[in-house]
């Protein structure tokens, strides 16, 4: 466990040191601010709830913001550190390589997380201090949001540490995270939507529909963020779809979670059986 | 006592290459061992089978009384190790990454002072990796290497990339350490610095073990010969060889330098009659073969 926080430190150090933690804190609040307040533009103030537009434009932002930035921060964790040559020398420390893959999650995990409550926080910050009215059922909407936004980031940071120790070369693990990227939150949904088009209700039933949903972290969270109770859903345009898919929020948190650790799972063996 | 390293039979192969074929060796501690060999022989495999990066294909590898490849971290701790061509993330300072590498030891941070010092880098331990020179980076990596006075040091080409005066630095740092009891890897295809510094030499070539002694040992098995040189006044060259009954193997320089071949037996009998030559000899020189003709003799064996 000391090794694991060791390492994380490590990893946070440098991230503040390159000024990562910075670009991306200024990256989320830049884009959260502006959308906060272009955004809510065309409700105007008679929006009794301006926090909830925030929270659909911002989890829609998310969905493809969070994801690419994990991916972009993780790729590179084990194929890049082997390729510096930085790896074989930690490798001989008393450390287990599980040790060394856990310790870099929870290091950019927390930069992560880090730059996301800042970055979001500031928007919501901001509205509050603007004079507009928001009660304590959107609060807790927009920590959810922030909460299920990390656990998104999670989600991809594992992906991410899967694909680095699968190649050999840092080119290759960039090129598939990529493609990672591009098949789950753009091709996954055009593609879906394509086959309910066709099938017209035939073949895929709601229950089929929620599993096929699940097998998509990005569309867990946009249920859990845009189909949720709050009157976000009625603005996000998912109140159809959660009308027919009903998954209780239990399952789609355990659903990111399970997202988060099978990759963790299968990145730390098979790193650990790799030879250097 | 029990050896630190030993190796009994241990084959390394990657798909079809065979890196290590079944190479066997002990180490003592104490000693200061030259690993010798092309690039590409096997030097590096070897050095990450006792660090326990890679796992044999056959045969067995222990170091400091542990499978290095086992997943225990209990003998690591008392393990260094300068990787070729040693890499730092460049954003942190010196200084961060001794204190990073010596909380990994479970060792004092307040130690790294001492070590900064040692490598002659207490100057520059504040400043960004990034700002260091190759000498420096190099320094950096022996100091890591030393955190923790570690028993057995493997040091993987330490000396490409130094100047002389670093060198000289170097093998005085490592001449310490084994004196304080540390055993030594040294890897280098830069023979003749590591002549007079080790005790013992192995010698790898495409992944055998060809050769394996101190360095007297490898004279005596290699019965190479030795080289005596002889200065006379200018043109007395040929009356020196006549004196010397003139061996096959005298050469010539510039008509007062003659250089012969001999066995150490043939080297006696020719320094006696060169004492009784009186005046004629100006100077005279014996030069065993070197490491690198030693090294030389031992490949040629191998590839007939």
């Amino acid at each position: 466990m000391r090794n694991v926080l060791l390492i994380a430190a490590k990893e946070i150090q440098e991230s503040l040191r390159n000024r990562w933690v910075l670009a991306m804190t200024a990256l989320l609040a830049a884009l959260a601010l502006s959308l906060t307040f272009l955004g809510s533009a065309p409700t105007g103030n008679v929006g009794a709830r301006a926090l909830d537009v925030v929270i659909v434009s911002l989890s829609s932002l998310t969905i493809f913001l969070v994801p690419l930035v994990a991916l972009l921060i993780s790729h590179d964790a084990v194929v890049g550190e082997t390729e510096r040559g930085t790896m074989l020398l930690l490798l001989s420390y008393p450390v287990s390589r599980g040790q060394v893959l856990f310790g870099k999650f929870t290091g950019h995990l927390a930069i992560l997380a880090f730059a996301t409550v800042l970055g979001y926080g500031t928007a919501a910050v901001t509205l509050a201090a603007t004079g507009a009215a928001i009660d304590a059922r959107s609060w807790m909407a927009f920590a959810t949001m922030i909460g299920t936004s990390i656990l998104l980031g999670a989600v991809f940071i594992a992906i991410g540490y899967l694909v680095s120790v699968l190649v050999r070369e840092r080119a290759t693990a960039a090129g598939i995270a990529i493609g990672v990227w591009l098949l789950l939150v753009v091709v996954f949904d055009m593609a879906l939507l394509g086959v309910l088009v066709i099938d017209q209700g035939r073949l895929i039933s709601p229950a089929a529909l929620s599993g096929l949903l699940l097998l998509n972290p990005a569309d867990v969270y946009r249920l859990l963020n845009l189909a949720g109770a709050t009157s976000a859903s009625a603005f996000s345009g998912m109140s159809g779809l959660a009308g027919t898919v009903s998954l209780a929020p239990a399952l789609l948190l355990s659903a990111l979670a399970a997202w988060t650790l099978v990759p963790l799972a299968l990145a730390a063996m098979i790193f650990s059986r790799r030879e250097l | 006592m029990t050896a630190l390293v030993d190796i009994a039979h241990a084959t390394k192969r990657y798909g079809t290459l065979e890196a290590v074929r079944d190479i066997s060796f002990a180490l003592e501690p104490g000693q200061t061992v030259a690993l010798v060999g092309h690039n590409g022989a096997g030097k590096t495999t070897l050095i990450k089978l006792m660090l326990g990066l890679v796992r044999p294909t056959e045969g067995s590898v222990r170091v400091l009384g542990e499978d290095p490849a086992g997943g225990g971290t209990e003998a690591r701790r008392q393990l260094g190790y300068l990787p070729e061509s040693v890499s730092f993330n460049t954003a942190l300072t010196g200084r961060e990454v001794l204190a990073f590498y010596a909380r990994l030891k479970s060792e004092p941070v307040a130690g790294i002072q001492a070590l900064l010092d040692r490598v002659g880098l207490a100057k520059a331990a504040d400043r960004r990796i990034g700002t260091y020179s190759k000498g420096m980076r190099q320094r950096l990596g022996l100091a890591q290497a030393l955190i923790g006075t570690p028993q057995l040091l493997l040091l993987d080409e330490p000396t490409t990339g130094l100047d002389p005066g670093l060198r000289m630095e170097f093998y005085e740092i490592v001449g310490e350490l084994s004196d304080r009891g540390a055993t030594v890897v040294l890897s280098s295809h830069v023979l003749t610095e590591l002549e007079e510094r080790t005790e013992r030499v192995l010698i790898v070539s495409r992944g055998h073990l060809v050769a394996d002694g101190t360095i007297d040992e490898l004279r005596r098995i290699a019965e190479l010969p030795a080289k005596v040189r002889v200065s006379v006044a200018p043109g007395e060259a040929e009356r020196l060889r006549g004196l010397m009954g003139d061996p096959a193997s005298g050469r010539t320089f510039n008509g007062h330098r003659v250089e012969f071949d001999v066995t150490p037996s043939e080297k006696i009998e020719l320094l006696r009659r060169a004492a009784g030559a009186g005046d004629l000899i100006r100077d005279i020189d014996v030069v065993p073969p070197s490491l690198d003709e030693l090294y030389a003799h031992f490949l040629r064996k191998e590839t007939p």
